[in-house]
C-alpha cells in the first residue's frame, strides 16, 4: 500500500461509516455552507463597492481574492460533503456524485445552457426584448447583404484557415522531426511562440506588416516595402477587398497563430507511429514519401481531424483580428463582428440575437460530430 | 524517444550517403530540413521583431522609414524608452497590468478547483444519467460564447445582480466558460490513472474528499498544470469579456490595447510598447509550463 493511502486511512474519523442519519454533521454542513456562501459573496461584493477596505490596492484585492475564491471554494466543497456525510449511507452514496457536479453544473448552466435558451428567446424579440415580433428579426438579417456578405467571408475563413494550419502544422512537424534533438526544440519554440499572443497584440504586430506609407515616401509596412522593391506601387492591404484580399491576408494572422498549436499535436502523434510500421514498409521498398502518405498519415488520421476541428471552432467565432484591423470595412466582415456591432454599436438585441441563433445552428454539426466520436471512443474502451 | 533510428528527409532521399555528416544521435543531417526550419523559423519571429524593434524607436523614425533600417543602422536611429515609459504614465497601462493579473489568477483556478471534483465524479463514482451528462459537456464545449453577452449583461447588469464591471462577474463568466473544457480535459486524464488506488482507499474506509484530495488531485497535477496554461492564456488575453463585464477603472491590458489600435496619429506610437508589455507574461508563462502544456495537450486530445 502507498504512503498516500495509509495516510487517508490515518485520517478517516472513526465513525465515518454509521447507517443512519448524523444530525450534527448535517447541522454543521448546512450551516457551514450557508455562512460560507454568504460571508463570500459580501466579501467578493465589498472589493467592488468599497475598495478603501482594501487600502485601494489592487494587489491586496488580488491576493484577497485569489485566497478567498480558492479557499472559499474548497470550503463550500468540506461543507457540502459534510453535509451529505451526515445523511443515512444509503441517501448518502447516491447524492454524493451529484454534489460533486453541483458547482461545475451549475456555473455551465448559468453561463452556457440558460444564455442559449435566453438568447433564442431574445432573438424573438424587438430591439430592446420588451415586445415577441415573430420571425421578423430573421426576416430582416436574411434580406439584408450585410449578413450574406459576412456568411461567405466566414465560409472563407472556415475554408481556408483550418486547412492551411494543419498542413502548415504537419509539415512543421515532419521538418522538425528530421533535425537534431536541439534544433528540434528551438525551432518548435519559434513556431509555438505566437500561440502566447493575444488576437489584439497579433492585430499590432501585422498592422505594422501591411502598414501603408504615401508612395513619395520610404515604406514602413514590411509588406509594402517587398512589394515597391518589385516596382509595385504600395497598396492599402486592408481596405483592398479585390478577390478578398483583405480577408485573406487577416486569414495569414490566425494562421501565424495556430500553427504551433496543430504542430505540437501533430508532432507527438508522428512521433507515436510504431517503428515496426515503418520499418516493414522500407523493407517492401517504399520511397519516404510513400511512407509519409500510406504510412504515417493513416495513423495520425485522428489526430488531424481533432486538430482541423478545434481549429474549425475557433474559426467560426473569429472575432477579435476583424474587430481590430478594419471592424468589417472593406466587406471584411465576418459574422461574430456583424453580430458584436449590431448588439452594441447599433443597439439591436433582436437581430443580434438572431444572428447568434445561426451561428449557433451552424455549429450543430461539429457538435453531432464530437458527441458521435466520443460515443464511439467509449464503446471501444 | 523513438528518435533514435529516424529517416532522412524525403526530398533528400536519394543524395548520396557519403556527402552527409550525422547527428550526435547517428542519423544523418538533412540540409533540406535545415534550410526550411531556419527559413519558416526567420518568417515566423520577423512580425514579432518588428514590433519590438518599433517599441523602441521614436514616434518621428518609426514613421520615417521602416523598422528594418534601425536594425540594418543602429547608429543612424535614435533608440528610446519613451514609449515604454510614455503607456505607463498616458495610458495607465501599470493600473490595467494589475487588473489583468486580478481578473486572470482567480479565474484560472477556480474553474479547475470545480472541474476537478466533477470529473472525480465523472471517473470513479457510478450514478445515474452519468453518460448523459458526459455527453452534455461534449456537446456544450462546441457551444459559441457569443450566446452567453446579453443574457449575461442583463442577469449580471444593474436589473439583475448588479455585479457587472466588479472583477467577480468575469471570474463566473470565464469559469462557466472554461467549464466544459476542463471538466473534459481532466476526467480524461483522471481516466488514465490506476483505478486501483483508489479501490483500496475506498476499501480502507476512506471518503470521497479524502480520496479525492490525498489521492487522485495530486496524481492528476499535470493535467491541471495544462489546462491553467490555457486558460490563463485564454483569460489574459481575452478582449470580448473584459470589454463588455469591466468598468473602465477595472479594465485589462488586452482592452487598454485595443484602445490604442483604434487611435489614429497622436500616441500611436505608445502601441507598440503596449502591444509588447501585454505580452510579455503570458510568454514567461508559457514557456515556464510549456512542458505540463505540451504533456496535458498531447495525453487530452491525441487518444483518439
Amino acid at each position: 500500500m502507498s504512503a498516500a493511502t495509509e495516510s487517508v486511512v490515518a485520517a478517516k474519523q472513526p465513525d465515518a461509516p454509521s447507517q443512519g442519519a448524523n444530525v450534527a454533521k448535517i447541522a454543521i454542513g448546512l450551516g457551514g455552507l450557508i455562512v460560507t456562501a454568504w460571508a463570500l459573496g459580501n466579501l467578493f461584493l465589498a472589493m467592488g463597492f468599497y475598495p478603501e477596505w482594501f487600502l485601494d490596492s489592487k494587489i491586496i484585492i488580488a491576493i484577497v481574492a485569489l485566497i478567498a475564491g480558492v479557499g472559499g471554494a474548497a470550503l463550500l466543497f468540506w461543507f457540502l460533503n459534510q453535509f451529505i456525510e451526515g445523511l443515512p449511507v444509503r441517501l448518502s452514496e447516491g447524492v454524493m456524485p451529484y454534489a460533486f457536479l453541483l458547482p461545475g453544473f451549475g456555473l455551465i448552466a448559468m453561463m452556457l445552457i440558460y444564455p442559449t435558451v435566453q438568447t433564442v428567446n431574445y432573438s424573438l424579440a424587438n430591439r430592446d426584448s420588451t415586445e415577441y415580433v415573430g420571425f421578423a428579426n430573421y426576416k430582416e438579417i436574411f434580406g439584408s447583404s450585410e449578413f450574406w456578405n459576412a456568411i461567405i467571408n466566414n465560409l472563407l475563413w472556415l475554408l481556408i484557415v483550418p486547412a492551411v494550419t494543419v498542413a502548415l502544422g504537419i509539415i512543421v512537424a515532419v521538418v522538425a522531426d528530421k533535425l537534431s534533438a536541439q534544433g528540434e526544440k528551438v525551432s518548435k519554440s519559434v513556431i509555438f511562440l505566437p500561440m502566447a499572443i493575444s488576437f489584439v497584440g497579433a492585430g499590432a504586430i501585422w498592422n505594422l506588416v501591411y502598414a501603408y506609407s504615401d508612395e513619395s515616401q520610404s515604406q514602413v509596412g514590411l509588406l509594402n516595402a517587398i512589394v515597391t522593391k518589385f516596382g509595385v506601387p504600395p497598396q492599402t492591404w486592408l481596405q483592398l477587398d479585390t478577390a478578398k484580399l483583405n480577408s485573406l491576408l487577416m486569414m495569414v494572422i490566425l494562421i501565424w497563430l495556430q500553427v504551433g498549436f496543430a504542430m505540437i499535436l501533430l508532432s507527438s502523434a508522428i512521433k507515436g507511429v510504431p517503428e515496426d510500421t515503418l520499418e516493414a514498409a522500407r523493407i517492401d521498398g517504399a520511397t519516404e514519401f510513400q511512407i509519409f502518405w500510406k504510412v504515417i498519415l493513416p495513423q495520425i488520421r485522428t489526430t488531424i481531424i481533432t486538430v482541423f476541428i478545434t481549429v474549425v471552432i475557433l474559426v467560426m467565432k473569429v472575432f477579435d483580428i476583424v474587430y481590430v484591423l478594419t471592424n468589417g470595412r472593406d466587406n471584411s466582415d465576418v459574422i461574430a463582428n456583424l453580430f458584436f456591432n449590431e448588439m452594441f454599436a447599433n443597439s439591436q438585441a433582436g437581430t443580434a440575437s438572431a444572428i447568434v441563433v445561426v451561428l449557433l445552428i451552424a455549429v450543430l454539426p461539429i457538435l453531432w460530430y464530437q458527441v458521435k466520436t466520443f460515443r464511439e471512443e467509449q464503446m471501444n474502451r | 524517444m523513438s528518435s533514435t533510428a529516424m529517416t532522412p528527409a524525403p526530398v533528400v532521399a536519394e543524395a548520396p550517403v557519403r556527402t552527409r555528416k550525422l547527428m550526435k544521435d547517428g542519423r544523418p543531417r538533412s540540409l533540406f530540413s535545415i534550410i526550411t526550419m531556419t527559413l519558416l523559423c526567420i518568417l515566423w519571429t520577423l512580425p514579432t521583431i518588428g514590433l519590438l524593434v518599433t517599441s523602441f524607436r521614436s514616434r518621428d523614425d518609426a514613421q520615417a522609414n521602416g523598422w528594418w533600417h534601425a536594425l540594418f543602422n543602429p547608429f543612424g536611429t535614435s533608440w528610446t524608452t519613451d514609449n515604454y515609459r510614455r503607456v505607463f504614465e498616458d495610458a495607465d497601462l501599470g493600473n490595467a497590468f494589475l487588473n489583468g493579473l486580478v481578473v486572470a489568477l482567480p479565474a484560472t483556478i477556480l474553474p479547475i478547483m470545480f472541474a476537478a471534483f466533477a470529473a472525480y465524479a465523472f471517473t470513479f463514482l457510478e450514478f445515474k444519467g452519468k453518460d448523459v451528462l458526459f455527453i452534455a459537456i461534449v456537446a456544450v464545449m462546441v457551444v459559441p460564447i457569443q450566446v452567453a453577452f446579453q443574457p449575461m449583461l442583463n442577469l449580471l447588469g444593474p436589473n439583475g445582480l448588479g455585479i457587472s464591471g466588479q472583477y467577480i462577474s468575469v471570474w463566473l463568466l470565464h469559469t462557466g466558460f472554461g467549464m466544459p473544457l476542463a471538466i473534459y480535459t481532466l476526467r480524461n486524464y483522471m481516466a488514465t490513472l490506476p483505478y486501483s488506488v483508489v479501490e483500496s482507499a475506498k476499501i480502507d474506509g476512506a471518503t470521497h474528499y479524502q480520496i479525492f484530495w490525498k489521492l487522485v488531485a495530486p496524481m492528476a497535477m499535470p493535467a491541471m498544470a495544462a489546462f491553467a496554461t490555457l486558460q490563463f492564456l485564454w483569460v489574459w488575453n481575452d478582449l470580448l469579456i473584459a470589454k463588455l463585464f469591466l468598468s473602465d477603472n477595472n479594465s485589462t491590458v488586452i482592452v487598454k490595447l485595443q484602445g490604442l489600435l483604434g487611435t489614429q496619429g497622436q500616441g500611436q506610437e505608445l502601441l507598440t510598447a503596449g502591444a509588447f508589455i501585454s505580452m510579455v507574461l503570458p510568454m514567461i508563462v508559457f514557456f515556464s509550463l510549456q512542458r505540463f502544456f505540451v504533456r496535458g495537450l498531447t495525453s487530452g486530445a491525441v487518444k483518439g
